[in-house]
């Protein structure tokens, strides 16, 4: 009886220690893989990159953008980043600072080379394309956790490898989308594929992330993000070559005066 | 602080910079554009055309180092024009060695600034001369040479100038459209000042970012970039000439921008001597409102109030006058935009109108065209003279 007894209360004890373990809610669940994936990104402190946008029309017509970008990771807020095109010639030198916030929406200017103004830009086109592109600026500005809310779906085999698969919903009425699901690889968390629904809860586009390399010893980038338009038929890829860390970048190097120094 | 040796220095460094740049090719940029004027209207005198035909080059050249931290800038135009010889002009647009360390931005040589938030007059905006022969506009300006000294802190950015040279604002000949009704008699213009061949200008602003406000103050000291226009007469028997006479002036400007949401919110004051015996003020305000389409089209709504305190004797059209525009960027491969506005004088009822639209064509070329008029304007309005002038032009430019 004694036994019995102490076998019961063991069992309570032991399923009141496993209960958050095996019985989160998905809300929380999804929240803790996109904070932990959001953690294994911290600490890069800054980096330089170049891009390539390949556009591609539904009869296979291609149109190329070049760019150099610049990111800066800010203690307790969004990241700061510079983007500079260089190509097509006729927007050569054209700049775009973004402060990315935790909460509220970001700051931008765009910077126009010819007339040597930098614009203000109202903060609600974040669900524009960017440069023509299958990109909305939402989809590649710095991705906070403050900025969805999440459900956890499932744990699944793709290709033989273990992924976490979550929904997000983004907390800006702004956004172009009403629900993203993302698939995480478990080894490393990193996003292996994000579908993306329109407003009326339609699947508007797919993002395949390829080529993963991992820089200093820790942050895991992909070289190339290919978006898939299923409504359109379009596509574009976003290559990024030449990454560099901790190149000693400053404030400084993110603020108005930057922009017309930005080449 | 003397100004020649300042010079020296930075042509001496200018010329370093081309030497070590020198083996760099691809730093060169710019365009070449053809360009078709016309005018659908009748003229009012025989002296102008129906359309001018011209072509412009601009170059550009960029060296950096020390990480983008120093630099040198090269930037020249050139536009040759059919039949208006004073519309055929050559500028160096930029030319100048600048720093950049953490707090502290020097750039000495000849250069641009633009100061301003709003869209239908930049009235803050004065460092630079108006190029006025390039386009009514005034968006396009002459370069400058300056000494320019920045001071950035977290408490804003101290921007000061050294202005040593003035430039004349330069006006189309007899043959030019639009035409005012007398012509400018540029070669005689005169001073108030001594100043022209060692005018020295100052000018200070501080800008400051705020979250969802920017806000900048400046003030200028020296020779108005807006000329007056004085009636000379020649003869009995020939008509006057309008003769530009350039005031001594102290201009403080005020610029301010919040951005909430969808809305930009914008003014510019100034507050201006020389002109009369007494200061006047001028100021524009107004918003702009912009919303995404499902298809990705952005469409914004612009309206300014543009007022100056001396009503009809202001040499501008703009005194009491109210801006409505839209700005439709299509956000397409071919960054197809429009830019439209109406401007009516609530004061005597003429409006002017202003299309700018442009497009790439395949990945190197870019065609623009501009419409731009007045309509329902009576005699003694400011834009009566200009009634037969509306012009539409078409722009084609390769750039590398």
């Amino acid at each position: 009886m004694r036994n019995l007894l102490k076998i019961a209360l063991s069992c309570t004890t032991l399923s009141l220690i496993a209960t958050p373990v095996f019985s989160e809610a998905p809300t929380d669940q999804g929240l803790t893989i996109a904070t932990e994936a959001d953690n294994r990104d911290n600490g890069f402190g800054d980096f330089t990159a170049n891009l390539k946008m390949t556009l591609r029309n539904k009869q296979g017509e291609e149109s190329i953008r070049n760019m150099r970008s610049k990111t800066l990771e800010v203690d307790g807020d969004g990241d700061k980043s510079l983007t500079i095109f260089d190509r097509p010639e006729d927007v050569k030198g054209t700049a775009l600072l973004t402060f990315t916030h935790k909460v509220g929406s970001d700051d931008q200017w765009l910077y126009l080379p010819a007339l040597k103004r930098v614009k203000r830009i109202a903060s609600n086109n974040k669900s524009g394309p960017f440069m023509g592109s299958e990109f909305a600026y939402e989809d590649i500005s710095s991705q906070e956790v403050e900025k969805y809310t999440y459900k956890f779906v499932k744990e699944e085999q793709v290709d033989g490898e273990d992924m976490l698969v979550i929904e997000r919903y983004p907390v800006d009425k702004k956004s172009g989308y009403t629900k993203q699901v993302v698939w995480f690889d478990k080894s490393e968390y990193r996003e292996r594929k994000i579908d993306y629904y329109d407003r009326k809860k339609a699947l508007l586009k797919t993002m395949i992330l390829t080529d993963y390399q991992k820089y200093i010893d820790k942050i895991w980038r992909a070289s190339t993000m290919k978006m898939n338009n299923h409504q359109t038929g379009k596509s574009t890829t976003l290559s990024w070559s030449n990454f560099k860390f901790s190149t000693g970048l400053s404030k400084r190097d993110f603020d108005r005066n930057s922009l017309k120094r930005a080449q | 602080m003397n100004v020649n040796s300042l010079l020296g220095k930075s042509l001496l460094g200018i010329c370093c910079s081309l030497l070590t740049g020198a083996a760099i090719a691809d730093k060169w940029s710019g365009n070449i554009a053809a360009e078709i004027l016309t005018f659908p209207k009748k003229p009012l005198s025989e002296d102008l055309h129906d359309y001018y035909l011209s072509a412009s080059v601009e170059n550009e050249y960029k060296h950096q180092w020390d990480n983008g931290h120093q630099w040198f800038n090269f930037k020249s135009f050139f536009r040759g024009n059919q039949y208006d010889s004073r519309r055929s002009h050559f500028d160096i647009r930029e030319l100048n060695v600048g720093y950049a360390g953490e707090k502290w931005e020097v750039i000495a040589g000849i250069s641009k600034v633009y100061w301003g938030v709003t869209e239908s007059q930049h009235l803050v905006d004065i460092v630079n001369q108006t190029d006025l022969v390039e386009n009514l506009d005034t968006e396009d300006k002459l370069g400058q040479p300056m000494l320019n000294i920045a001071y950035v802190a977290d408490q804003g950015t101290l921007n000061m100038f050294l202005l040593p040279v003035f430039r004349e604002r330069a006006f189309l000949g007899k043959e030019g459209r639009p035409s005012t009704p007398l012509v400018v008699d540029q070669d005689n213009e005169r001073y108030e000042a001594d100043i022209k061949y060692h005018d020295l200008d100052f000018a200070v602003r501080w800008f400051q970012y705020l979250g969802d406000w920017e806000i900048g103050l400046s003030h200028f000291s020296g020779t108005s970039r807006t000329p007056e226009l004085v009636l000379t007469p020649t003869g009995t028997t020939s008509p006057p000439l309008l003769t530009p006479v350039y005031h001594q002036i102290e201009q403080t400007g005020l610029e301010l921008q919040g951005a909430y949401g969808a809305w930009l919110w914008k003014l510019e004051a100034i507050r201006n001597t020389g002109f009369s015996e007494h200061a006047y003020m001028a100021a524009v305000s107004g918003f702009e409102y912009t919303f995404v389409l499902e298809s990705g089209v952005e469409i914004g709504t612009l309206i300014e109030y543009i007022y100056d305190e001396r009503g009809n004797k202001a040499p501008t059209q703009f005194q009491d006058d109210l801006l409505f525009g839209t700005r439709i960027t299509f956000n397409d491969v071919q960054s197809t935009q429009i830019l439209a506005g109406v401007i009516t004088d609530l004061d005597g009822g003429a409006r002017s109108y202003n299309l700018e639209a442009s497009r790439r064509l395949g990945s190197s070329w870019k065609v623009e065209l501009e419409a731009r008029g007045v309509y329902d304007s009576r005699p003694g309005d400011f834009l009566y003279s200009f009634r037969r002038d509306n012009s539409i032009r078409l722009n084609l430019a390769l750039y590398f």
